[in-house]
């Protein structure tokens, strides 16, 4: 059994308890939903095996470091803080509910790690501009960060669906919106933090390895713009005529940007720094 | 004159409403969400050819008459910043005096018919003695929060407790913290430079190129570099770039370093980082050869397209040229010579002569094993001075403090209502926060679970 089984395997298991979670809300059948909730801790615990086996397995290569350092392994790492993170609130509040939308998305970024051509799930030397702590720091604070606001998503789309269909189906076995609306402001602050101090030591990084903290790569300025995105949210708030509908709207604009940093900016012209310092680098 | 004043008082409470808005400040964050997009699909500061071939002459000309190219130092983007810096310092006055008052207040009142009024409050009926509560509560509570006061009442007594009056200014050590950054990120723009450099090994060099096009700079020390070194993974992969590097202030030596990337070298201010490297475009090749037979060592230099004879009269060699990147296999070898060898009484071979890897050769089993040493290196620093850098990490150390302030915690009172009734009590257990109230409502309830139970 090595890292990159039980990672495959985690995927499944996720897809299992989203099916789980989803069927009790569809069929409203409140007794699948314990068996969600101990399928989603199963997934996170074979989730979490995988990554420390990466973990080993490279230092068995002689080439060790945490495995935070592409994008296979900061997917990997996303899905499970984004279970992680969710199970700690389903058992501090009670609402089991909400796996329906959050338990997807880690089973989705699993699957994109997995499957997708572009990936590569090879463990790689580290080249010399990731050689860095801050590197670590910079790469855990983001992605706990963006679970948050993953999550958040998933809220504000049970927030809103709730809203629009009232009471009249399944959805009222969801806590109140008021109770959704704060939750989603809990996890978006959470957010926020996290997100700051990924930029903050992503800048102290850029400091100590070339010598500028701020540069307006394309993936700083899209961390930049997701900040002022939550950073409005957080405002927006206090102003009269910001209801709970236009928060949740402005938080799934806010996961939309998060998914373009991660993703997007890989189309864009010029290369996140590290790609932009190989680059000039390698003769 | 009187009319003139009222108009003026008039203008500056209008620019003072104006700027105290959170409106405002909605509308600033949302339009630099939005313009910062634009320099992410459009290529910043590269040549105008670049982008007039791209854009075309028109839309190359009312770009860069907006300064698109540039844009995050664009007079425009910089007047968005410098109203949000308003907004911020307007808003801070106008709440900051009310708030201080709260927060700095000797005595805080309490008014006792506000926290009956809350909705977060429970009730419950006890048979201990008054006195007795008063002490237990007291202890209890005083565990938790600092400020106690109690009142005796002609029925019990009230107990006032709160905590955390302070942690209302974590949301301007917040926005204070914007202030630091920005201020921060002003002074190094203004007084600090970034410039490069690149210096073959064995040279000193004392004048940089600064990032603005054209214009130089004279460092009041030169920079010697002793050696470049880079080293690769069994992949191909680079494992580690260093240069070994001697400040030398008035002919004399000062400081002796080794940088790496990720690992700088600073001096006076001054900071120097491992940016990129390469190697001077060589005139000649020096060869090395080690014969099979004799074990003997020899060395010659070659010029390129010269014939040489072979060392032991084995043959001729022809050095064609010198590449950044050779290709064996499918194999990344980096920098090498390609070469004929003419062998005696054998047809011509193109060879390559790989200079990181001196023992390549050997796959030949020929007779002579050749190698080529590497050319120069030169190495490329990157010069940066930022006096600007403490106001920046003061600015990003004191955001998040703020943001753990404002986010966590919060100015929270309770207050305790014991009443005679008979001869039970009545306990009333109320309290308000100023932030997250489902949390204190489950601390509300927890405290007046424990107190029905002591
Ligand atoms: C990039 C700029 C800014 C950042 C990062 C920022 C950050 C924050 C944060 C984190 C909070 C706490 C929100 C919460 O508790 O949910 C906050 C609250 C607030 N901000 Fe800002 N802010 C910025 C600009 C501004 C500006 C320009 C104004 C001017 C009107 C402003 C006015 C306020 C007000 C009035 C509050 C509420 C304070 C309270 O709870 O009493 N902010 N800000």
């Amino acid at each position: 059994m090595n890292s990159s089984n039980l990672l495959s395997i985690t995927t499944f298991i996720y897809g299992l308890a989203a099916f789980l979670y989803i069927a009790a809300m569809v069929f409203k059948k409140p007794l699948i939903l314990k068996p969600a909730t101990w399928t989603a801790i199963t997934g996170c615990a074979v989730n979490a095996a995988g990554i420390s086996m990466r973990w080993i397995e490279s230092y068995k290569l002689g080439i060790g470091h945490a495995p935070l350092t592409n994008l296979y392994e900061s997917l990997i790492f996303f899905a499970l803080v984004i279970v992680l993170l969710y199970l700690i609130i389903e058992h501090k509040y009670k609402y089991n509910l909400l796996g329906a939308f959050i338990t997807p998305l880690a089973c989705l970024a699993m699957a994109y790690a997995s499957l997708s051509p572009n990936i590569n799930d090879r463990i790689q030397p580290l080249i010399p501009a990731l050689q860095s702590n801050w590197l670590i720091a910079h790469v855990v604070a983001c992605f706990i960060g963006y679970a948050a606001f993953a999550i958040s998503f998933g809220i504000s789309l049970a927030y809103l669906l709730k809203k629009k269909q009232g009471s009249k189906n399944f959805f009222n076995h969801f806590p109140d919106a008021d109770i959704l609306h704060e939750l989603n402001h809990q996890l978006i602050i959470f957010g926020f933090l996290f997100l700051t101090i990924g930029i903050i030591t992503g800048a102290v990084w850029a400091n100590s390895a070339w010598g500028r903290y701020w540069g307006w790569d394309p993936k700083e300025t899209w961390s930049l713009v997701t900040w002022f995105v939550y950073a409005t949210l957080l405002h927006a708030r206090m102003t009269r005529g910001w209801t709970g509908k236009r928060i949740a709207l402005l938080s799934m604009v806010g996961f939309l940007a998060v998914l373009f940093t991660y993703f997007g900016v890989n189309y864009l012209p010029g290369l996140h720094s590290y790609g932009v310092l190989e680059k000039t680098i390698s003769p | 004159m009187n009319k003139n004043n009222k108009n003026s008082k008039n203008v500056i409470n209008r620019l003072w409403s104006f700027f105290v808005s959170v409106k405002l400040t909605v509308f600033l964050l949302l339009t630099l969400a939005a313009t910062s997009i634009i320099g992410t699909f459009i290529p910043q500061n590269q040549s105008p050819a670049a982008y007039i071939s791209t854009y075309g002459e028109t839309v190359y000309r009312i770009f860069s008459f907006i300064d698109i190219f540039d844009m995050y130092q664009s007079w425009w983007f910089r007047c968005l910043l410098l109203l949000l810096v308003i907004n911020i310092i307007i808003c801070s006055m106008d709440k900051l005096s009310s708030v201080w008052k709260i927060v700095f207040v000797k005595n805080p009142k309490f008014n006792i018919s506000r926290f009956r009024n809350l909705s977060l409050k429970k009730e419950f009926v006890t048979s201990s003695a008054t006195e007795a509560l008063l002490d237990k509560y007291k202890k209890d509570i005083s565990k938790n929060f600092k400020y106690i006061k109690v009142n005796k009442t002609a029925k019990g007594f009230c107990l006032f407790a709160e905590k955390g009056r302070w942690t209302r200014l974590g949301v301007y050590i917040v926005h204070f913290s914007v202030l630091l950054l920005l201020l921060g990120g002003l002074v190094g723009s203004i007084f600090g430079f970034e410039g490069y450099i690149n210096i073959t090994e064995g040279e000193t060099k004392q004048i940089i190129r600064l990032k603005t096009a054209g214009e130089v700079y004279k460092l009041n020390f030169g920079i010697r570099c002793d050696f470049f070194k880079v080293s690769f993974y069994d992949s191909g992969a680079p494992k580690e770039y260093r240069s070994g590097l001697t400040l030398i202030e008035q002919d004399k030596p000062v400081l002796q370093q080794d940088i790496k990337v990720n690992v700088p070298l600073r001096y006076k201010g001054i900071n120097i980082f491992q940016s990129s490297y390469g190697s001077v475009p060589p005139r000649y090749a020096a060869l090395n050869f080690l014969s099979n037979e004799s074990g003997m060592q020899y060395h010659e230099k070659a010029e390129f397209g010269q014939e040489i004879n072979l060392p032991e009269n084995s043959g001729k060699l022809i050095i064609k040229k010198f590449t950044r990147s050779s290709n064996f296999m499918g194999h990344n070898m980096g920098e090498a010579f390609l070469a004929t060898l003419i062998l005696k009484d054998k047809s011509p071979v193109e060879i390559i002569l790989p200079a990181r890897f001196p023992n390549f050769d050997k796959m030949r089993k020929g007779a002579l094993i050749i190698s080529a040493n590497s050319p120069p290196y030169y190495t490329g620093l990157q010069v940066t001075h930022d006096p600007g850098v403490w106001l920046v990490y003061s600015g990003f150390i004191a955001m998040i403090i703020g943001c753990c302030i404002t986010f966590f915690m919060s100015h929270q009172s309770i207050c305790l209502e014991v009443t005679r009734k008979g001869k039970k009590n009545i306990v009333m257990v109320a309290g308000t926060a100023n932030k997250n109230r489902l949390g204190m409502k489950n601390k509300i309830n927890k405290l007046a679970k424990r107190f029905e139970t002591i």
